[in-house]
């Protein structure tokens, strides 16, 4: 072929464009995996019924007696709201970062653990956040057992019952109901009486145990860092979390809202440095392809300047304009094919790269193809400028001298 | 000579306004990437205290059950009340301090100040020597006034801003969550980055602006805040921290000499030991004494992110420079002629080379100048980040060296290839017209 044996005189030019190209798929490739990647995590379902729900978070000033006394009182004043469906008192919420873990055992005997689980304490909690009971019942007052009673008796009174997120109940369980099993928190049995949908946990550092939740049917006190969380429709949310922090101003004047917010802000706090880093994924993608497009276009426009006599001569012997114009657009087309070749190959190998430090998965076959398919249309519009000016070269050039 | 050079390298420059104009804009933007980018994980990957902190020790005990155990399995994070008070009364070290994170509400005389909540460090008295930590006003407490239980407290300057506006505070009272503590010192703003004390709190954002004796904290039952790891059976409610079978207190040591830290390596041992017999401790002596640093990188406490962010900067500015090494390569190829000439009449290839790489050095330090300013564009832009570590983004004097240099050397290095290929002209051959 004619366009190859042209090459072979550009030789070094033509390998620094195969390199651009094949770093720039490499690079784009995996940070296009990233960024979806970054989606899907924060795509995370929650379990809870995120539009509806709110929260805040007090602490009293000095300590105050009968703790679980005083949660009465400020549950009952914001139950009192117009437009409020349920309420909670909880030690924690989903993707609120702060947390309280423990060891789950299917045999008390066991040497190590089944898995580290979340543990969601108080009464009403399932009601309040809006989880889905898939199997088997919610948690009633019945099942309630008070934390200070739990504590004098030195863990003798505790919940017998709790429910779990499917998640967990799968791990546990696969394959089966966990509805009437029993696990074990310490040398404690309890028996699962319902499953949630899902309940996610308040912080997340493994992906695959993000489901493992328990709630625990254990009343606690109105503690520095509780939180209250309340469920109510959509359009009401703002007014309610308005009047749920009056009125918690009134029961208790001398206390302070440490956070007050609706579930969408929990999230969207909880996952912002993950957007901050899709943006700058995106970014760098963009300037990349950009460079790339400009670097082509630099050096397409060099050859077309270094060749415009043989352009000429090529003419004068009767090739039309088009012929031309495609003579460059081909050339781009074997140089992008084969920078994209390699790139897809050096893909892999940073992908290998990113799996053993950042617990990524393989590179699906379809990132490099659409990659590919990305930077034949960079390659081809960014000569087709270079391409078209030499198409433009009339045939006397070919009678000139330079 | 190098005049001479120089003036050819602009001229040369000029007449391709375009090329030009591309190659320093891929140079600035490669650089800019880069180097903000480096200059994060320059910030975040700093000594916190430089000049101590490998004196600095974290010592670690196994206090657990068997229940979970394996022969690798690492020691807590933390010590438990009982181990860290020996470790403290043993006094092994030129300094120690037992210290745990916390939260009080602060309520001023002021009515025009509303009721507050600081983040609050409890510890024992060495601290503050330990770690050098700076007074403006008054002094820390002393070792005495831990064993009484001393109703004290030491702010940082911002606090003493906010409630004293800025006036010598010491001897007032800071009202604590109902109780009234005596002022006795006020630090300046020093923030350790990271947080090294407590890496169970936020690690960079951290600002703890009240400190108060860890055994008065526990005697007037202030807030605990940060992370408490338990084993067995018994439940506990924080108010019965010291008995409860829990990890949840920071414990640091100065020991001058690599020979006194291995001695005291060994008395970590001997109490290990010790206590197994006792039958307090279960597990085999597990023992480990990182230094600041080492225990800073076991930790990780440079985000993963930070890490990726650079090596994602680092492929764009390999992308920019052979974008560059393409257009610099068409650029002296296209003046092939000219050199050609310039060797007919007698310039040795040397000579051209020479000039050819003042060209690439010059668009090298434009695009280094362009890339200074990308970067601080990159670095305010990080600063706007929800991050916990967005706010310390600064350029610092080395990280602006360096950006000239990684510039120039990184515009030389693209240089070298199109300069060589464009010295192998052949004299008679340019002369020849075509």
């Amino acid at each position: 072929m004619p366009i190859l044996a042209s090459l072979r005189h550009h030789k070094i030019t033509a390998l620094l464009v195969i390199l651009e190209i094949a770093l720039t798929c490499a690079i784009v490739c995996n940070s296009v995996f990233l960024i979806s990647q970054r989606i899907d995590r924060m795509n995370i379902p929650s379990g809870i019924a995120e539009n509806e729900v709110i929260r805040v978070q007090t602490a009293d000033i000095g300590r105050r007696a009968d703790t679980m006394a005083r949660a009465e009182e400020d549950l009952a004043a914001i139950k009192k709201i117009a437009g409020v469906k349920a309420v909670a008192l909880s030690n924690q919420v989903p993707f609120g970062r702060s947390s309280n873990n423990s060891t789950i055992k299917l045999d008390p005997t066991q040497k190590n653990e089944s898995l580290n689980a979340t543990i969601y304490q108080g009464q009403d909690v399932v009601q309040a956040l809006g989880a889905q009971v898939i199997a088997g019942r919610d948690l009633t007052h019945e099942d309630n057992v008070d934390f200070s009673v739990a504590v004098a008796s030195k863990l003798k009174i505790i919940p017998k019952v709790v429910v779990i997120s499917s998640g967990m109940a799968e791990k546990l369980w696969p394959g089966q109901n966990a509805v009437g099993k029993t696990i074990y928190m310490g040398d404690k049995p309890m028996m699962v009486v319902g499953v949630l949908r899902h309940l996610v946990r308040p912080s997340i550092w493994d992906w695959h145990t993000a489901d493992y939740s328990i709630v625990l049917p254990l009343r606690i006190g109105a503690t520095p860092g509780t939180n209250y969380i309340i469920r109510t429709s959509p359009a009401d949310r703002e007014r309610v979390l308005q009047q749920a922090v009056a009125a918690l101003k009134v029961t208790n004047p001398n206390r302070i809202i440490l956070k007050k917010s609706t579930f969408d802000e929990v999230r969207r706090t909880y996952f912002q440095d993950d957007r901050a880093m899709i943006g700058l994924l995106v970014g760098v993608c963009i300037a990349l392809l950009v460079v790339t497009a400009l670097g082509i276009v630099g050096l397409g426009s060099f050859w077309v300047a270094q060749r415009r006599r043989q352009i000429g001569v090529r003419r004068a012997l009767g090739a039309t304009r088009a012929n031309i114009l495609h003579y460059f657009q081909t050339e781009n087309f074997i140089l992008t094919t084969v920078g994209i070749a390699s790139g897809a190959a050096l893909a892999y190998g940073v992908n290998g790269l990113l799996m053993q430090h950042y617990e990524l998965p393989r590179l699906p076959g379809a990132y490099p193809v659409a990659g590919a398919i990305l930077l034949w249309i960079v390659g081809q519009a960014a000569v087709l400028w270079p391409a078209m000016r030499a198409a433009a070269v009339p045939p006397v050039v070919a009678t000139r001298s330079s | 000579m190098f005049a001479y050079n120089l003036e050819m390298a602009l001229r040369s420059l000029k007449r391709n306004r375009a090329l030009t104009l591309l190659m320093v804009l891929a140079i600035a933007l490669g650089i800019g990437a880069s180097m903000t980018t480096l200059t994060v994980l320059h910030v975040l990957s700093g000594d916190p205290i430089p000049g101590s902190s490998a004196q600095l020790y974290y010592p670690q005990l196994d206090p657990r059950d068997m229940d979970g155990y394996t022969p690798t399995s690492k020691p807590p994070e933390q010590l438990s009340w009982p181990d860290g008070m020996y470790l403290l009364k043993a006094a092994r070290g030129s300094h120690q301090a037992l210290m745990t994170g916390g939260a009080v509400p602060i309520q001023s005389t002021q009515s025009t100040i509303e009721p507050f909540f600081e983040d609050a460090r409890y510890t024992t008295a060495d601290f503050f020597p330990m770690f050098n930590v700076p007074f403006i006003f008054g002094h820390a407490w002393t070792a005495a006034e831990d064993q009484a239980k001393a109703r004290v407290a030491v702010i940082t300057r911002d606090l003493n801003d906010k409630l004293f506006s800025g006036k010598d505070s010491t001897g007032q009272s800071l009202r604590v969550n109902g109780h009234d503590l005596r002022i006795i010192g006020v630090i300046d703003n020093w923030r350790p980055n990271p947080h090294f004390y407590d890496l169970n709190m936020s690690t960079f954002s951290e600002k703890e602006n009240v400190f108060i004796p860890l055994f008065t904290s526990r005697d007037l039952l202030l807030e605990r805040n940060g992370s408490s790891d338990c084993w067995g059976t018994d439940g506990n409610d924080g108010d019965h921290m010291e008995t409860s079978e829990c990890v949840w207190l920071q414990f640091w040591v100065q020991l001058d000499s690599p020979a006194k830290a291995a001695a005291y390596k060994e008395f970590l041992v001997h109490y290990s030991q010790e206590q197994k017999a006792l039958g307090r401790f279960q597990r085999p002596p597990n023992v480990v004494l990182p230094n600041l640093m080492q225990w800073l990188d076991i930790n990780k406490v440079v985000p993963g992110d930070v890490r990726l962010q650079v090596w994602l900067a680092l492929g764009f500015l390999v992308v920019c420079l052979v974008n560059t090494v393409g257009l610099m390569l068409a650029k002296f190829l296209r003046r092939a002629s000219e050199l050609g000439v310039r060797r007919a009449l007698g310039a040795s290839r040397r000579v051209i080379f020479a000039q050819l790489l003042v060209e690439a050095g010059l668009v090298g330090l434009v695009g280094g100048a362009g890339g200074l300013l990308l970067s601080l564009l990159g670095l305010w832009l990080v600063r706007l980040q929800p991050s916990d570590y967005a706010s310390l983004a600064h350029l610092d004097l080395p990280m602006l060296l360096a950006t000239f240099l990684l510039a120039v050397s990184a515009t030389l290095v693209a240089g070298l290839l199109p300069a060589w290929r464009a010295c192998q002209v052949v004299p008679a051959l340019q002369l020849k017209s075509n």
